[in-house]
């Protein structure tokens, strides 16, 4: 075997077509509202239309009354019932821990956001469970609410919980205040900014689905559900809201199309549709519509701060402090309060030196609907504030941009970064020289020159930066107040003819998981990729498994299949060399065949799993079977990496801004199948310049979401979009044995400051030092004008 | 109730609707053609469109009744038996999918595309997909799917 792990059958590498697309190229996908269970009833929730407002009476009788109507329930009904939990407890800077309030299932007594669930009707049809739910009346007694950062930290603002003074859930840090309160002052030169970073809507084109069942006969509940990972629902749904034992509670996460983190948290529909069911001994379906999407999905991003960079004459960076006012919405969602901390405050670091960090982060709540994890939840927020910075010390300094990065860069590994992190592996100089190469980066005066002559100002940016994936070593994040573990579980079934069926934890929604995971056991197995079938999303067939999030799907999952291969290896080369009649030791493994070291004497995988089930002559003591099952806690997160370049045009006369080229060097660490890791990487790239250019999801003063649709929440369009020149430089994670790392968030984590970095350089002739996402015509035509009036 | 009949698919098939009911409501839950998929309820997203009488059309947007007589096609109807069609293929080939929700819209336009304009440029291809949206794939390999899925058609189906 190699040092990557390969039998050197080629799957491993090799851009094989997916297994999974036949059956969504032909309409055979089986996504949640695609499935229909025999006596379904439908559910239509009522949502509060007000941000904040005691509630009065709710009249349900007309609507009870209703055609086709089976029953109406309200918060009330399912008091008793647990509240949905949160996956993460914050420690505040005195020690104290963060304010948690209760999240009932539907409101009871107070409604909080614009959205939030007052009533479930169900009924014989959509339409009747639609028209009955209007019929509800509702005495919303109207409260003050506050709908942003700002409204909600000012003094004597309302409270969106009475428990929470100042709006404010908890008040963490990390790193040395003084050190790097010091450092900044004794610098040289100091760069301060201030940024946004706005609030977004994820956006998975399948809405939200759910269909809850109940056999009285078993006791056995069942939940379809939109999840990226069914057995945490399971945990959270069984263990802490409805408190059902684990095998009375099945989940079942079909076909997801789209989750970017809108899709892990657990949701109350889940709990009220299971709970509806129960109560009903039917079956009972909710889709969400778009409408309801954008008022119930969890959101993303919503990060108000101000940082300062300290550096030395030549430079290097020796200060960084941030300070941040993380927007949680009006409850905590399951990695609500984490993804503000522990996924962002920790990655100051990036990619240098900077021996002194120190972030704070206020996490506060608002009359907004919850907000969560959206792909690269937390990171992306630290990267382009780092990012930004970074380029107005170059600036400041009258460095240039990519020497200052230059100078700043870890080289040497592991490092130890002063924000908790330790880093194994990477070669930054290596993805800069690449990007800066593929980007034709000395060729850009030119171009510049050349659309001058246009009458369009053109201008390029660039950033650099790390990730943290992989999530991630169960007792490091249990020390940091994590409820759950987050390992995953990988299991290797070889059937008797020596096919062999894989089952994960992790959960695929575009990712790819059927074709990747069947390149790794089809090559470390050596047997054929079609002969390996992945199974994943339903509780009662897979192992106990976190899911899929955090780019750890490959990293941890992946290593857990691994791990399960080398199980059946070991196994399997104790019955070749009892059918050999060779000792075990000198049993060799290689391309599907067990081999007596030095002879041409070999047993097949097929040969060997027929005899694990057909035990005739076989070892003795040894079990039958060929299924082996790992559970792999991964040793450390793993650190993807990478330069991304963005060069733009903007119309000086309009403020349109045109995106003309963006470049990727990433490091991502092994790579299984190219094909998959580059369509991740273009995702992740249009999903971050929707963030630097487009999407931005604004409430006004009352709560109303403004940006309630397709109409007016911009999504990236394919015309809005280049076509994206990724390019790769790997080096392997050092402490997983397939070296990968992860690649599902990079591009929006990496993407909107080198995005912005490039309308600033494109605008800085005129003045302009800063503007912020999205960088829409409108923004930036003001940004010119308030450039030109200042002349 | 309103009767409808029309072909989908190559086979006619007649049902009473609601006045009110949306074609792809009639496909999905009628007909259990649950491979026309609804993203959204403002007529954007794209992932509801089919052919009407060759025609690629938002199946949201549309009531049955509009389709009474008409002829209809899915994305089940495309392929012919094993033999995925042209444009599916293209799309296999070069990734043009990842999540699969927004794929069967985009498929039937895209197809819609070819048959008016046989070798669109890769603009062309953008412009014409503004009514579908992906959130996974960033478009860069749908937009090369459909461009070989045109070739692949030698110029409309
Ligand atoms: S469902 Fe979105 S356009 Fe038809
Ligand atoms: S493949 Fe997921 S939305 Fe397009």
């Amino acid at each position: 075997m190699s040092d990557n792990g390969s039998n050197g059958t080629g799957f491993i590498g090799a851009s094989l077509k997916r297994k999974e697309d036949a059956r969504f190229l032909t309409g055979r996908g089986r996504y949640t509202d695609d499935i229909n269970l025999p006596g379904q009833l439908y559910a239509h929730l009522l949502r509060s239309t007000v941000a904040h407002a005691n509630l009065g009476s709710v009249d349900t009788s007309a609507a009870e009354a209703a055609p086709g109507v089976h029953a109406v329930f309200t918060g009330p009904d399912m008091e008793g019932v647990g509240g949905v939990p949160t996956g993460w407890l914050i420690h505040s800077k005195d020690g104290s821990p963060m304010v948690e309030p209760a999240h009932p299932a539907m409101a009871i007594g107070k409604v909080r956001h614009v959205g939030e669930i007052v009533a479930i009707v169900v009924a014989e049809t959509r339409d009747q469970a639609r028209e009955a739910a209007a019929l509800i009346d509702v005495d919303y007694q109207d409260l003050p609410a506050v709908a942003s950062l700002e409204a909600a930290r000012a003094d004597g603002a309302p409270l969106v919980w009475d428990e929470a003074d100042g709006n404010l859930c908890y008040d963490w840090e990390v790193g040395d205040r003084a050190a790097a309160e010091a450092a900044i002052d004794g610098a040289a030169h100091t760069v301060s900014i201030d940024v946004v970073n706005q609030r977004l809507v994820p956006n998975a084109i399948e809405p939200r689905a759910a269909i809850g069942n109940f056999d009285p006969t078993t006791g056995e509940y069942t939940l379809y559900t939109t999840s990226q990972n069914p057995h945490l629902i399971r945990l959270l749904l069984g263990a802490f809201v409805l408190g059902l034992p684990e095998h009375k509670l099945r989940i079942v996460a079909p076909d997801v199309g789209g989750g970017f983190g809108s899709k892990i948290p657990h949701y109350a529909e889940e709990a009220i549709l299971t709970w509806t069911a129960g109560q009903l001994a039917r079956p009972v379906k909710w889709t969400s519509d778009r409408s309801e999407a954008f008022v119930s999905d969890t959101q993303g991003r919503d990060h108000i701060s101000t940082a300062t960079l300290g550096l030395d004459e030549d430079g290097k960076f020796v200060g960084l402090k941030v300070s941040t006012q993380a927007n949680l919405g009006a409850y905590l969602s399951t990695f609500a309060t984490c993804v503000p901390t522990y996924l962002y405050g920790i990655l100051f670091a990036g990619p240098y030196t900077t021996p002194a960090i120190y972030c704070e982060v206020e996490g506060v709540f608002t009359n907004t609907v919850p907000v969560d994890a959206l792909r690269g939840a937390g990171r992306p927020e630290a990267t382009y504030l780092l990012e930004r910075l970074v380029d107005k010390a170059a600036a400041a300094t009258g460095i240039d941009r990519v020497d200052i990065r230059r100078r700043n860069f870890i080289r040497e590994f592991p490092y130890q970064t002063p924000v908790a992190l330790q880093y194994d592996q990477g070669d930054y100089d290596a993805t800069l020289d690449l990007a800066l190469e593929a980007s034709d980066w000395d060729g850009f005066e030119a171009r510049r020159n050349e659309a001058a002559g246009r009458g369009k100002l053109r201008g390029i940016g660039i950033s650099t930066f790390i990730e943290a994936c992989g999530i991630a070593p169960s007792a490091v994040v249990g020390s940091l107040g994590a409820r759950a573990g987050l390992y995953e579980v990988g299991s290797v079934r070889v059937h008797p003819t020596g096919s062999v069926s894989v089952f994960t934890g992790t959960h695929s929604h575009g990712q790819g998981h059927e074709t990747t995971f069947a390149q790794i056991v089809a090559e470390t197995l050596g047997v054929d990729f079609e002969a390996v079938d992945v199974v994943h999303g339903d509780t009662n067939a897979i192992p106990f498994g976190m899911g899929t999030y955090g780019s750890r799907s490959l990293a941890v999952g992946g290593t857990a299949i691994y791990n399960a291969v080398q199980k059946v290896i070991a196994k399997g080369k104790k019955i070749a060399a009892h059918l050999l009649e060779a000792s075990e030791e000198d049993i060799e493994f290689a391309d599907g065949n067990f081999t007596v070291a030095g002879t041409d004497r070999s047993k097949s995988i097929g040969e060997v799993a027929l005899t694990a089930y057909v035990p005739h002559n076989y070892p003795e003591g040894l079990e039958p079977g060929l299924e082996e099952t790992a559970f792999y806690d991964p040793l450390n997160f793993t650190f993807p990496a990478g330069t991304h370049v963005a060069e733009v045009e903007v119309d000086p006369e309009t403020g349109e801004v045109e995106l003309v080229a963006v470049t990727g060097a990433d490091d991502v660490g092994r790579i299984i199948n190219p094909m998959i890791v580059n369509g991740q990487l273009h995702g992740g790239l249009a999903h971050g310049i929707g963030q630097a250019l487009l999407e931005h999801c604004e409430y006004d003063d009352e709560g109303q979401l403004v940006t309630g649709s397709y109409m007016n929440y911009t999504m990236p369009r394919a015309g809005d979009l280049p076509n994206f020149n990724i390019n790769h430089n790997t080096t392997h994670c050092t402490h997983n044995p397939l070296g990968v790392k992860g690649v599902g968030e990079v591009g929006s984590i990496g993407v909107p400051p080198a995005v912005i970095n490039a309308v600033v350089d494109a605008l800085s002739p005129l003045g302009v030092t800063h503007i912020e996402m999205p960088a829409t015509s409108q923004r930036v035509w003001q940004a010119i004008q308030a450039a030109q009036a200042q002349d | 109730m309103p009767a409808v009949t029309m072909t989908v698919n190559g086979v006619s098939r007649s049902a009473d609707v609601e006045g009110r009911t949306l074609l792809v409501d009639f496909l999905r839950e009628q007909l259990a053609l649950t491979g026309t998929h609804v993203g959204c309820d403002t007529s954007q997203c794209g992932a509801c469109v089919v052919h009407m009488n060759g025609q690629s059309v938002k199946s949201c947007t549309c009531l049955a009744v509009d389709a009474d007589g008409a002829d209809v096609t899915t994305i089940e109807g495309l392929a012919n038996g094993a033999d995925l069609h042209p444009m599916q293929e293209a799309f296999r080939e070069h990734h043009g999918l990842q999540c699969g929700f927004c794929t069967p819209g985009m498929v039937m336009s895209a197809i819609d595309l070819v048959n008016r304009n046989p070798s669109p440029s890769e603009g062309e291809v953008r412009h014409w997909l503004d009514g579908n949206f992906c959130r996974c794939t960033g478009y860069h390999n749908i937009v090369k799917a459909v461009m070989a899925g045109a070739d692949a058609m030698g110029g409309g189906s």
